[in-house]
């Protein structure tokens, strides 16, 4: 056995994911071979990774240096508690999406599926290599490994031009943000040039470098993450690709960018400064905000998730924010609390909304349709896929006593910590914060009932969805596993503190309280505990006690009609909310938040038309500008390019006289 | 868990359970006297909830399990979240299982399910009743959250029974930060519970209503479970509200005696809270949906100036 067993494990399975992709290239077009037996072992690693973090998780770290690479320039790659609980998430969700790929993929017109198949594991492979990646060198081949090979799961369906722009738009974000990383490690390094990170921990960077590596870090992964105001491309590219894809890319790799701040801000920078918190808490609460708002108001299925992905990031975000103002206060304790909110949202995100996307997927199969507009009522039609899906928007939407809630509840907590910073200024500020998210979190819950009320329930808006099919096994599999998380989740929050309470220690956080077996108890059971498993018996012991009684005490009979709906005979299923209308209120209240275009139709029109469009202020604000700015500059210097051979002879010679008059002066 | 703990809490919650109907119909009569009408009688409530559970339930033929399942989960979370608000005795043991923000998150986890089963049946009335109460909900909740903001940070703790604890054994010493959380309390819990200005829970003209709206499909046991269920509610908001401005009484842990006395106190109490929103019905009327948002709005900014009067007044440490 080598020195690092679990290192070496965590990197034998994500070696055998690359294996399983080109094993996909080897059997190209045999789709049965892929989807039955490839996608489900892929699965299999994904559990493999998951009992490998949680076994890591516990352990000191681990390093190792691989001669891969190029010549001279090993890979370093180390394994400690940080890397194995994004290992945890990254398998646990990978598990799932895997399973439920097994059934989903089907031969189409874009990428063969043994293609597919092997840009999906290298994406994975990619993503866990990020995250035990020991170098800045390591760390960009593996990051842009990762990045390339989602811009071509993306464009899998590459014949359509909107995908392909979405993809381009997303390719073109990626990179921005790799820029901004590459230069955040040249900066860490400090002219030493050793970019491993045990080199960047040891360096003491003073106050105004390590800020400029910190900004670096905020843009270069806020770019990868979708914090606003780099969030255009996320809700562009997460529904232009494949459903499973958009799973793993809103649910892991999302993470991966959120791995990649915390690993900058606090293990490789020497120390924190407050205004860092700040910058990180406004950028998350603008970033919540507008995703929750933008959510509600969408009328694709895929778009508002990834709207509401946003929004979750942000929450991620504002805990890290709030940690990070506790850490340069030096509040350990409570900054330990902001960080296991963080942390905890991250793994129930990964679940819930890996979730939804693969949900959104079968619903996609089954009626061919994204339009909410054109669902409804497939709860009757498509159980499984329903019921499933239900839990995932419970626990989008934070309501207890499922995965979202903790989260938000960590993070509503860790809040009330904050009138005992040092700084007046931050001390009448924070409630403001609070209260945002509070609104944030209740917000949440509209879009939840939103998405899952206008999809599952009321009636099909169109005739062929009675014909929809449910998923298939595999499929449910795959849903059943990624429910089981978002219940376990939220049941289980003082076993999940404890597997969080080594990374908290990592990153600098103090201890927090230990949870006594079912109750969730941060600090002491005086100030604030919550029982979800006390709580989830509470109410379903009254339920069933209410059902049995009623039934006992008087009866059960029931009588089928017709809805009664006071009395009006000719319904249809067009009297029921659209999706615009359900998101009428929303975009009410938070009109300045949307750029919108409404078409409204005047007394007199033969056929009345309503459309509205709504769209983003920063794409019209901030990228539009940039890009006629840049293509006019193009344009500016494309007046050198005349295309004559004699008007470039005229370039060389001007050229060659002012250097030969610069010379000789 | 203490056998009082257990014993004051399965009292606290059948309680709750026989009072909570009692109380609605309290305000109804309460109103009528105001309105110069003979009113229905205080147990018109009860004779209400027996007469439904005798009816056969008519559902619409195409209607989910999750319709069926719903008015189990509104009880169920209305029940528990009378056991949890400290009304009797502050020896609870479900409390831990769940503090201010859970609680919170108990009334948004009902508000999803009824507006969940209301899209579920597909009418137009349905949809529009849930869309509504999930507007109204999800500016109400963040000022319920924000009222026990400030009342944690006085007590530094979410617990409500150490809240209650906290405020009750003080000397009386009027905060403003509760004054400003009192009224952001009375404005979203007249909000969450459908009272006048907000909805009426009279009236039967489809087109303005929230909650009789969202609740129309249902009928016989599920919407006797319903009714109950929001009994409960207006029952825990009131409870809330006495816990929180009025803990005066409630009974500390292991004190027998103070728990017998704690029912009729928490009695009186509630006639005269029911007393007042039966008034403030009758002064206000109802307003346009539209002005709902602002309504809710000055609710959340109050209870956020709370806060932030509670930070100030308690001044750095």
């Amino acid at each position: 056995m080598s020195a690092a067993p679990m290192l070496t494990g965590a990197l034998a399975l994500a070696a055998a994911w690359i294996a399983l992709g080109v094993a996909g290239l080897a059997a190209m077009q045999r789709l049965r071979l892929v989807a039955h037996l490839l996608f489900p072992l892929g699965g299999a690693v994904g559990f493999g990774l998951l009992a490998v973090g949680l076994a890591a998780v516990w352990q000191g770290p681990e390093t190792l240096v691989l001669p891969i690479g190029l010549p001279g320039l090993p890979f370093h790659f180390r394994l400690d508690a940080l890397s194995a609980f994004f290992l945890m998430v990254l398998g646990g969700a990978a598990a799932g999406v895997s399973l439920f790929s097994a059934g989903y993929f089907r031969r189409s017109e874009g990428t063969p599926p043994g293609l597919l198949c092997f840009q999906y594991h290298v994406f994975l492979a990619a993503m866990a290599l990020v995250l035990m990646a020991d170098d800045a060198y390591a760390f960009m081949v593996w990051w842009e490994t990762m990045a390339l090979a989602s811009f071509f799961l993306v464009t899998a369906n590459h014949r359509i031009a909107e995908i392909r722009r979405a993809g381009y738009l997303y390719l073109l974000i990626a990179h921005l943000g790799a820029l901004a990383i590459l230069l955040c490690f040249g900066v860490l390094q400090a002219n030493t040039g050793d970019y491993s990170f045990a080199n960047m921990r040891a360096q003491q960077l003073p106050p105004f470098w390590a800020s400029v590596a910190f900004l670096l870090a905020l843009v270069g992964f806020g770019a990868k993450a979708g914090l606003v105001p780099l969030h255009v491309w996320l809700p562009e590219a997460h529904p232009a690709a494949p459903s499973p894809v958009s799973a793993l890319m809103s649910g892991v790799m999302l993470k991966t960018a959120v791995y990649g701040f915390l690993r900058v801000t606090f293990d490789l920078l020497p120390g924190q400064l407050w205004w860092w918190g700040v910058v990180a808490l406004a950028l998350g609460l603008a970033s919540a905000l507008l995703g929750v708002a933008f959510a509600a108001a969408q009328s694709d299925m895929k778009r508002l998730l990834a709207w509401s992905s946003v929004e979750n990031i942000g929450l991620v975000f504002t805990g890290i924010g709030l940690a990070v103002l506790f850490a340069a206060y030096g509040m350990r304790g409570a900054m330990a609390l902001a960080l296991a909110a963080a942390l905890y949202h991250i793994a129930g995100h990964a679940f819930f909304k890996s979730l939804l996307f693969v949900g959104t997927g079968a619903v996609l199969h089954a009626t061919g349709e994204r339009n909410l507009g054109r669902l409804g009522g497939l709860l009757r039609v498509m159980p499984w896929v329903g019921w499933t899906a239900l839990l995932g928007a419970l626990a989008c939407a934070g309501l207890p006593p499922l995965a979202g809630f903790v989260s938000e509840w960590l993070l509503l907590q860790s809040f009330l910590f904050t009138p005992g910073l040092p700084n007046s200024f931050l001390n009448m500020l924070v409630p403001v914060v609070a209260a945002l998210i509070a609104l944030v979190a209740a917000l949440a819950g509209y879009v939840m009932v939103k998405f899952y009320g206008v999809i599952f329930l009321g009636r099909h808006r169109e005739e062929k969805l009675a014909e929809a099919h449910d998923a298939g096994p595999w499929e449910r599999v795959g849903m059943l596993w990624l429910s089981a998380g978002c219940v376990l989740l939220g049941l289980l929050p003082a076993q999940m503190l404890d597997v969080l309470a080594p990374v908290t220690r990592l990153l600098g956080g103090g201890a927090l309280a230990e949870g006594s077996g079912w109750l969730l108890v941060p600090v002491s059971v005086e100030r604030a505990s919550y029982g979800p498993a006390i709580f989830a018996a509470g109410v379903a012991a009254s339920c069933v006690l209410a059902f049995f009684l009623v039934r006992r005490l008087y009866h059960g009979r029931v009588r089928r009609a017709p809805p009664w709906d006071c009395g009006y005979p000719w319904q249809s299923a067009r009297m029921q909310d659209t999706a615009e209308g359900f998101g009428q209120p929303v975009r009410q209240i938070f009109e300045p938040l949307y750029r919108m275009r409404r078409q409204l139709p005047t007394a007199f029109d033969a056929q009345p038309r309503y459309a509205v469009e709504v769209g983003d202020h920063a794409w019209h604000a901030l990228y539009l500008p940039v890009a006629r700015a840049v293509e006019a500059a193009a344009r500016t210097i494309g007046r050198l390019q005349q295309g004559r051979i004699a008007i470039y002879l005229a370039y060389s010679f001007v050229t060659v006289i002012a250097i030969l008059a610069w010379v000789s002066a | 868990m203490s056998p009082l703990g257990a014993a004051s809490q399965l009292l606290e919650i059948a309680a709750a359970l026989a009072l909570a109907p009692l109380f609605a119909g309290w305000v109804a009569q309460c109103r009528a006297w105001l309105q110069n009408r003979s009113g229905p009688g205080l147990l018109q409530p009860y004779r209400l909830l027996h007469k439904l559970f005798h009816k056969d339930s008519v559902i619409a033929a195409h209607a989910s399990p999750l319709f069926r399942i719903a008015p189990y989960v509104v009880f169920g979370c209305m029940t528990l979240a009378c056991g949890i608000v400290p009304t009797l005795s502050t020896d609870l043991p479900l409390s831990p299982a769940a503090d201010a923000i859970a609680l919170v998150g108990l009334f948004a986890l009902a508000r999803v399910f009824v507006s969940l089963a209301a899209m579920d049946v597909g009418t137009a009335f349905g949809t529009l009743g849930a869309r509504r109460e999930m507007l109204v909900g999800f500016l109400a909740e963040p000022a319920l959250l924000m009222v026990f903001f400030s009342a944690a940070l006085i007590s530094d703790s979410t617990s409500l029974t150490t809240i209650v604890k906290t405020l009750s054994s003080q000397a009386l010493v009027i905060r403003p930060s509760l004054a400003f959380a009192a009224v952001a309390l009375v404005m979203a819990a007249l909000a969450e519970n459908a009272r006048v200005p907000v909805d009426n829970p009279a009236t039967h003209l489809e087109l303005t209503m929230i909650h009789e709206a969202l609740v129309l499909e249902y009928s016989g046991r599920h919407l006797a479970l319903i009714e109950w269920a929001s009994a409960l509610k207006l029952f825990a908001y009131a409870c809330i509200g006495i816990a929180l401005f009025a803990p005066w009484g409630i009974a500390q842990a292991h004190a027998p005696g103070a728990l017998l006395l704690a029912l009729p106190v928490l009695a009186g109490k509630l006639a005269v809270a029911g007393f007042a929103l039966a008034a403030l019905e009758t002064l206000s009327a109802k307003m346009r949906i539209f002005r709902v948002p602002e309504f809710l709005g000055m609710a959340f900014l109050l209870a956020v100036i709370a806060m932030l009067v509670a930070i100030l007044l308690q001044g750095a440490p």
